[in-house]
Parts: structure tokens; sequence; C-alpha cells
């Protein structure tokens, strides 16, 4: 006698448990290529789809914080350049900025627009780079070698200013280190009208490429009920449609003096992400040129900085008065009352933000660094399960972290 | 933001001179309590930073710092909390984001957060036995050795190897100046006759 037994659909569904295989365990990093740095993620996999992430962060840590408690306020400066490093302009004026709330410093207008510029500068290069490597992230290679050829002349104009490509220290607490060297003005309007047309170039290359959408269109969304619970800042927030800029709701250091849009994404999804980054490239340019046409002239440190800042050498080798200060400030640092401070700035990765404790003297009892990474990377296990594990590189990369200010 | 009505509803609440925000000393027991009053009723809706501080003469020792946000109105407000027994209530169930910070300030501090879902080290290393920002902690660090036991046993080395070892290069270890990185296949470096 025949037996038939009989297949169907249901019949599978019905032992789809028994048929399920189990799940894997793979770790992503600490050292690969779309981890953009230090970064490990430990995945649960089921197949291809991502089931959790965990992101183990550290490996870049380097105690910042313990540092700041063992020195004065004038020799922290350079360290602020190792946080964000793709930016270290603007995290000068970040930790400047606070540092002279608490001292009570006001600073002179055009010292105030030297540092809108540096921002902005920063701000430009920092997003050259996130979008070149966000292309290559999403397999375009040709984009990087676009903006990575204008980020090349921002550190030229940097190393005019500062002296230093990528570790600039150039700001000093109550005012600069130096002033504007001749007609620098004049090559930053020229870099902005080149780098416009590199972002349109970007903007031909990447905006309505099939595969570029394919691979960010739709990927790990992030509602702005989600965004605000993480604490998520910076381009980030505002892909996901919160209208937020600190250079717009708190303005410091004169930027209520400059006309510029906020961009704003609607679904918060990679894509709306790479578009928010694209457009503050041109709003930043925008500031900049504003900047460039009402340059005030006068000091660029303020008049109360002398207390700060170290004397000239000439005279601490002649004059006494010069030569009690200088020796005071390098054994003793700046005297900052006590007292408390938080300052936030609108970084390029997000707010960047410095909670300092001073108990009175030159050395911060407790300096807190808020990295926008850090806060930018604490959003992981709620977005990337789900996801694929191709679309990990898409997620990490519209994130644009960077590991220096996540692990301090 | 609405102060008196503020530290109305949370009679306990001390408001604190400061120079740059509203700035409250919260009753260890209501800080859950509070920040979601503030979310909820004032706006609050951003937590901005979450951070530990160490005051060795003071008891009790720690204190916790929150800075919430009001994206809506651009307010900041600082909250001040004294840790009870080296613990304070977590707000991660009100602003997920706060869950990182208070694994920092647990890993930096030692300061329990109660009710903290996953209540690991962040920066450090899970075996790690001390807390680096405490004031006693000395700057240079204190030397420990590394978790993965098997492998010091058997290189001699306080460190963990790079990860590279084994291949495709490999590293010969001993002084730095002799442990350069080659690759393990040196077939393209040996000497071939001239044809």
């Amino acid at each position: 006698m025949k037996t038939t037994k009989e297949i169907s659909l249901g019949d599978i569904a019905a032992r789809s448990e028994e048929l399920r295989g189990e799940n894997m365990t793979l770790n992503m990093g600490p050292s690969h290529p779309a981890t953009h740095g230090v970064l490990r993620l430990s995945l649960e996999l089921d197949g291809d789809k991502v089931v959790k992430c965990d992101p183990v962060i550290g490996y870049l840590h380097r105690g910042d914080e313990k540092i700041a408690e063992n020195m004065t306020y004038n020799q922290f400066v350079p360290y602020t350049d190792r946080l964000d490093y793709l930016a270290p302009l603007a995290n000068n004026v970040a930790y400047a900025i606070a540092v002279e709330k608490l001292a009570g410093l006001k600073m002179p207008e055009r010292c105030e627009a030297i540092r809108v510029a540096c921002c902005e500068m920063a701000r430009i290069s920092s997003h050259l780079l996130g979008l070149g490597v966000y292309a290559m992230d999403t397999g375009a290679w040709t984009v990087f070698m676009y903006t990575f050829n204008e980020r090349e002349k921002l550190y030229t104009l940097f190393e005019e200013l500062t002296g230093a490509r990528f570790t600039t220290s150039y700001t000093r607490i109550g005012g600069l280190t130096r002033d504007l060297p001749e007609g620098w003005l004049q090559r930053v309007e020229n870099f902005c009208d080149g780098v416009l047309k590199t972002i349109d170039e970007v903007d031909r290359l990447l905006t309505r490429n099939g595969i570029f959408l394919e691979r960010t269109e739709g990927i790990a969304p992030i509602s702005k009920e989600l965004a605000l619970a993480y604490g998520l800042t910076g381009p980030n927030l505002r892909a996901s449609g919160v209208p937020f800029d600190l250079r717009k709701d708190k303005p410091y250091s004169g930027y209520e003096k400059y006309e510029f849009d906020i961009p704003v994404g609607v679904k918060g999804d990679c894509f709306d992400r790479y578009l928010v980054r694209m457009e503050e490239v041109r709003q930043s340019v925008r500031i900049l040129r504003q900047v460039i046409k009402t340059m005030p002239s006068g000091p660029w440190y303020a008049e109360e900085a002398k207390k700060i800042f170290l004397p000239p050498k000439a005279k601490v080798m002649t004059k006494m008065e010069e030569l009690i200060q200088n020796f005071m400030l390098v054994t003793e640092g700046p005297q900052i009352p006590a007292g408390e401070v938080y300052f936030e700035a609108e970084n390029p990765k997000g707010a960047l933000g410095f909670y300092i404790v001073s108990n009175g003297g030159g050395v911060p009892y407790r300096l807190r660094i808020r990295g926008p990474s850090f806060v930018s990377l604490s959003i992981l296990p709620a977005i990337v399960p789900g996801n694929f594990l191709t679309d990990i590189a898409s997620i990490l990369g519209s994130l644009d972290f960077v590991m220096g200010e996540c692990d301090r | 933001m609405d102060a008196a009505a503020f530290t109305q509803k949370f009679p306990q609440t001390e408001t604190l001179a400061s120079i740059d925000m509203p700035t409250f000393k919260v009753a260890n027991a209501e800080l859950v309590e509070v920040v979601r009053y503030l979310r909820d009723t004032q706006g609050f809706d951003l937590l901005a930073d979450l951070c530990g501080v160490d005051w060795p003469q003071r008891t009790p020792r720690f204190g916790v710092v929150l800075h919430l946000l009001n994206t809506s109105k651009s307010e900041y407000v600082r909250l001040h909390v004294a840790c009870e027994q080296d613990a304070v209530p977590s707000v991660s169930a009100i602003h997920p984001g706060a869950n990182w910070h208070e694994r920092e300030a647990y890993d930096m501090f030692g300061i329990r957060f109660v009710g903290h879902p996953d209540p690991r080290r962040i920066l450090m290393w899970e075996a790690y036995p001390f807390h680096p920002l405490r004031k006693e902690f000395p700057l240079a660090g204190i030397e420990v050795p590394f978790p993965a036991a098997d492998v010091a046993a058997v290189t001699g080395q306080k460190v963990e190897p790079a990860p590279m070892m084994g291949g495709p290069f490999v590293s010969g270890g001993g002084h730095m100046s002799n442990a350069e990185p080659q690759a393990l296949d040196q077939s393209w470096n040996e000497e071939k006759p001239k044809s």
C-alpha cells in the first residue's frame, strides 16, 4: 500500500522552532574599518539579522578627566585637541568658553568672531571627513577623494593660523594664541568658493545614487522621542526632526549676529543624517562669509586675561612685575574663582559639554567632559537589532562618531 | 523654569546659588520622582549629562550631578544628589540615555545606581579592581594584571598580546626593538638567482 505524507507551508511553519538554527556571536572590531576607530560591537546574529548589539568601548580611554584634575587650566588646552580630533579648533573654543564663564571674563568682539570662524571651519572639516568616509562605508570610494582634497586645503589654512595642522591648541583662556595672519581671511573666502563646488559634486554623486539610497534610505530610523530619550545632540538629533541647535537656541561667542538656517530631517534615517550634514556645510560657509565680511578690529584677547596669559618674554627678563607674574602663572596657574559651571557648545558631532567644579586656585577640582559621540553610541543597542549585518556600516557611519571623544 | 512650583512640589529640595543655571540639591530618595516631574511637567526632555563628583572630606562622600535640558525653551537645570551608602537611584528608566552615564559614574567612582538594568563597567574592563577618578587614586595609575591569565602564563608578559599574534603578522616578542611585527610568510624576502 502506498503511503503519502503531505508537505505544506503550514506544516513547516509549525516546525519553525525545531528548524531554527543557533544564534551566532560575532565581534566586530575593535580594529575594523567600519567602526571608525577602536569600537567593538559584540553582536548576536540570527543568520544575517542582528538580534542584539552590545557596544564595548574604552579602548581609547586615556583618563582625560583625571589628568585635568592634576594640571592648571592653561595646561589642559592641548588635551582638548585630542577629544574630537577631527575638529580640534571647536574643542579648544568650547573649553575656553567654559573656563571663561567660570572666571567671569567677557571676550572682545574680534576674539569672538575669530572663534566663530574657527568653529565653522572645524565643522566643515569634520563633515567633509564624515561625508567622505560615509560614502566609503556604503561603497562609493570616489567621494572620499573629493572631500579629502578640500579638507587638505582647510588644514593648510589651520597651519597658517595656528602653526599646527592637526593639534591646533589655538585658544587660550581669555583669548587666542595669536591674531589672524595677513591676508588669511581672503584665503578662507577663496576656500569657501571651492568647498561649495565640492559639496555640489558630492550631491550629484550621492544624493540620487541608487546604490547609496538602497543602503541608507529607511535604515535605522530614529524617532524624535527616541532621539530625545537617549540625549542625542547635533546633526543626529536634528535629522530626527528636533530643531535644536545651541548656536541658535543658546548662542555663545556672538553666534546671534549671524544668519543661518538649521537643517532638520524628517524620518531620522541614515539618509536624513547624511542630508543634514550636507546642508550644514553649506550653512557653515554662509556663516564664514558673514564673519569675513564683518570681522571687527580691536584686541583679540580680554583685558582681564593678562592675569591668565603669560607675559611677553622680553618683559619677563627685564621687569620685576612680569617676572613675578610669570612665576606665579607657571607654578600655581591662573586663579579662577570657586564655583561650578556647565557649558555646552555645538560641535560638529553634537553638544560637547564641560562641567567644571572649582575650589578656587589654578587647578580644576573636577572637570567632566560630556562627549557627544559617547551619547550617540549609547543608542546603538536600541537601533541596530532588526537590521542586517551589512547595514551596520551604514548605521555607524551615519552617526558620525569619533572614539577620542567617546572614550576620553 | 518654574522654580517656585518645583520647590513647592518637592519641599525637601534645597536651592543652591549658581552662576549659570537654576541649581537644586535633591533628596536621594526623591530623585526619580523629581526627574520624572521635570520631564513631564516642566519639559526638561533631554538628559544632557550625568556625572559623579568625589568629596573625600564630606559625608556622604560621593555626589551625582545631573544636567537636564529643555529643548523647546533652551533652558538647563542642574540637580545635585548626595549618595546614600555610595548609592543613588537610577534614572535610566526615565531617560534611557542615562544608562551609559551611570555605568561610567560606577566605573570611575564606584557609585552604585539602584535599579540600573545593566550595572557593568564601561571604560575599564570588567575585572579592573579600582575606581580611577576617586581622589586617592594616583595619577600614574596602579599596575594590575590583565585578565587573560592563560596568555600571561605562556608569554610571561604583563600585557595582552597584540591582536596580530599568530599571523598573518608575527612578532618575535621580547625587547620592543626586536619585537617589530613581520609578515609570517617571508618568501618574498628570499634572494633569487638572477635570470
